[in-house]
């Protein structure tokens, strides 16, 4: 202020001379994002299907429903762990299935490799498809077709599990160095030992981190499977909630809590380990 | 010809071999071992009935030629008005839930916080991480009744958990430079956190919000399932209707509009950056 009132400079206005953060451009942008996000937050508060009154009790309806919780129900815990094992069992089977179908996939889907545009197209085409679609909602349609248990929650994590390893994977395929497959390819090496000796040692580290990154993934996606039929813990959980056997539902969630963080801490030991 | 690393004469029978994955032939051989006995183990508990997969295969083409061709038109306005449903519950429960994740992404980054909100930010992260959503989604509907708000309610907690988790790993992150200038200049706690913390995180912050959007677009479509409103419950209705061509016709849909999303996200995260 002193420089203002008394220096060269006291004749420019407060104005002139404030100090701004963001440029003119940037000031705009900045309020328009935020008059978008502001316009798009009052246009669905005040059009979405809400029962308001059960909006202000909803404090005191969940504090009940987690006082009747209280305390987990400890003599659930041998009918509980068969089938945590069983959920385990499903994500990783699931993922094996899911690493073998998703490789041919990978390769067929990346850019760079694939053998024309027609294998190109199908192995994108699987991929969204796989991926778009929610494990539990295959878990509905296999569940319909192979009738409830564990083998409907193998193939539902699997078919999930396909497009996500097949996307990322492809993605590192298209990454890859490109001299060793013209060192093959200049020593005349046919197409399979061209995949086997260039190819797949580059993309090893990226296999593994996608293989691994989804097996943890998976283990959440199935502690819910049972919901709908698919083996696993989440029929324990749905049969809790239809009974109102709410410390048997306190002492699941304790249990879905702690596989989740078995799931997380194998991971990153096996990180470390191969990684 | 070309001689071993060692040194070694092994002559002209010396072949290359690839190196193996583990070198300790006793690890290598022992973790196959175990794999395979587990992989044996796992398979036969599988309960795979042969008779009831048979039975199934008609019921299969049943489904498949219901569902193709898809049906637009028959539901054409519950179609509509479900997806409008989910994206309703994406952008509220997006917009609560990243503004609740900043008081527990900050309590939970260990380098500002102090040690009591740390364990609690970060038990509470984890819980909320740990629960899939449509055990949440359940839950919230038992305490709160069917319909949107609950399902409002189960993606503010999932979005908790993700963005909360990130966002603590972004503040742990951060450079000194400008908290120390500003502390050696006497500003306070909230002061240092608004002008050296918040503009270093901001960025990423942004990029999780969009990412978190389309993560929960595709969230929204299933706990629906269980009664949380949007377009699951609809599609969970023409399942239970046997009405497989509403049904795919809602997959389809469903598919289009997260690409959509998913490529819109991902150009506003690198124009962010």
């Amino acid at each position: 202020m002193s420089v203002l009132t008394s220096g060269p400079l006291r004749n420019v206005t407060d104005d002139h001379f404030a100090w701004h953060r963001h440029s003119l451009k940037e000031r705009v942008i900045r309020f328009l994002s935020f008059l978008t996000v502001g316009v798009v937050l009052v246009w669905t508060l005040g059009t979405i299907d809400v029962f308001w009154p059960w909006v202000w009790t909803a404090p005191e309806e969940i504090h009940d429903m987690f006082s009747r919780m209280m305390p987990p129900n400890y003599r659930t815990i041998p009918e509980i762990v068969p089938v945590l094992i069983e959920t385990i069992n499903i994500a990783t089977i699931g993922t094996i299935f899911a690493v073998v179908i998703s490789l041919p996939v990978a390769y067929l889907g990346a850019r760079n490799v694939s053998p024309n545009v027609i294998t190109l197209a199908v192995a994108r085409v699987i991929i969204v498809a796989s991926r778009s679609i929610n494990t539990l909602i295959w878990a509905l349609l296999f569940v319909a077709i192979l009738g409830p248990g564990p083998l409907a929650g193998v193939l539902a994590i699997a078919f999930r599990s396909v497009g996500f390893m097949g996307k990322l994977v492809g993605e590192s395929i298209e990454e890859i160095d490109w001299g060793p497959i013209e060192a093959l390819q200049s020593s005349g090496s046919a197409r399979g030992h061209i995949i086997t000796y260039a190819v797949v040692p580059q993309i090893i580290p990226s296999f593994w981190a996608v293989a691994i990154l989804r097996w943890d993934i998976n283990i959440r996606e199935s502690t819910v499977l049972g919901m709908v039929g698919a083996g696993g813990i989440g029929m324990l959980f749905q049969v809790a909630i239809d009974l109102f056997r709410w410390n048997t539902v306190s002492m699941v969630l304790v249990s879905i809590i702690v596989v989740v963080l078995f799931g997380e801490v194998v991971t990153a030991i096996v990180r470390r380990k191969l990684i | 010809m070309t001689r071993p690393a060692d040194g070694s004469s092994v002559g002209t029978h010396y072949a290359w071999k690839r190196p193996h994955f583990i070198e300790n032939p006793f690890v290598r051989f022992g973790l196959l071992t175990l794999a395979i006995g587990y992989l044996l183990y796992a398979m036969s508990s599988l309960e795979v009935d042969l008779q009831r997969i048979a039975r199934g295969i008609p019921r299969a083409i049943q489904i498949f030629s219901g569902a193709i061709p898809p049906n637009f038109a028959a539901r054409g306005s519950l179609i509509v008005s479900g997806f409008i449903e989910s994206i309703q519950i994406t952008l509220l429960a997006t917009a609560a839930g990243v503004l609740l994740s900043i008081p527990f992404g900050f309590a939970a980054a260990r380098n500002i916080s102090i040690l009591p909100f740390y364990g609690l930010g970060r038990a509470i992260i984890i819980v909320a991480r740990s629960l899939h959503p449509v055990v949440l989604g359940v839950l919230f509907v038992k305490a709160v009744g069917f319909g949107a708000f609950a399902g409002v309610l189960t993606l503010v907690i999932y979005t908790l958990g993700f963005v909360g988790k990130l966002l603590a790993e972004a503040v742990e992150e951060i450079k000194y430079g400008q908290i120390e200038a500003l502390k050696s200049a006497g500003a306070g706690y909230f002061t240092v956190l608004a002008y050296a913390v918040v503009p270093q995180i901001m960025p990423r912050l942004i990029g999780l919000t969009m990412y978190q959007l389309d993560i929960n677009l595709r969230a929204s479509a299933v706990i629906g399932l269980v009664g949380a409103g949007g377009i699951g419950n609809t599609l969970n209705s023409a399942f239970g209707r046997y009405d497989y061509g509403t049904a795919s016709a809602i997959l389809l849909v469903m598919i289009g509009i997260i690409l959509v999303v998913e490529t819109i996200s991902g150009k506003l995260r690198r124009f962010t950056k």
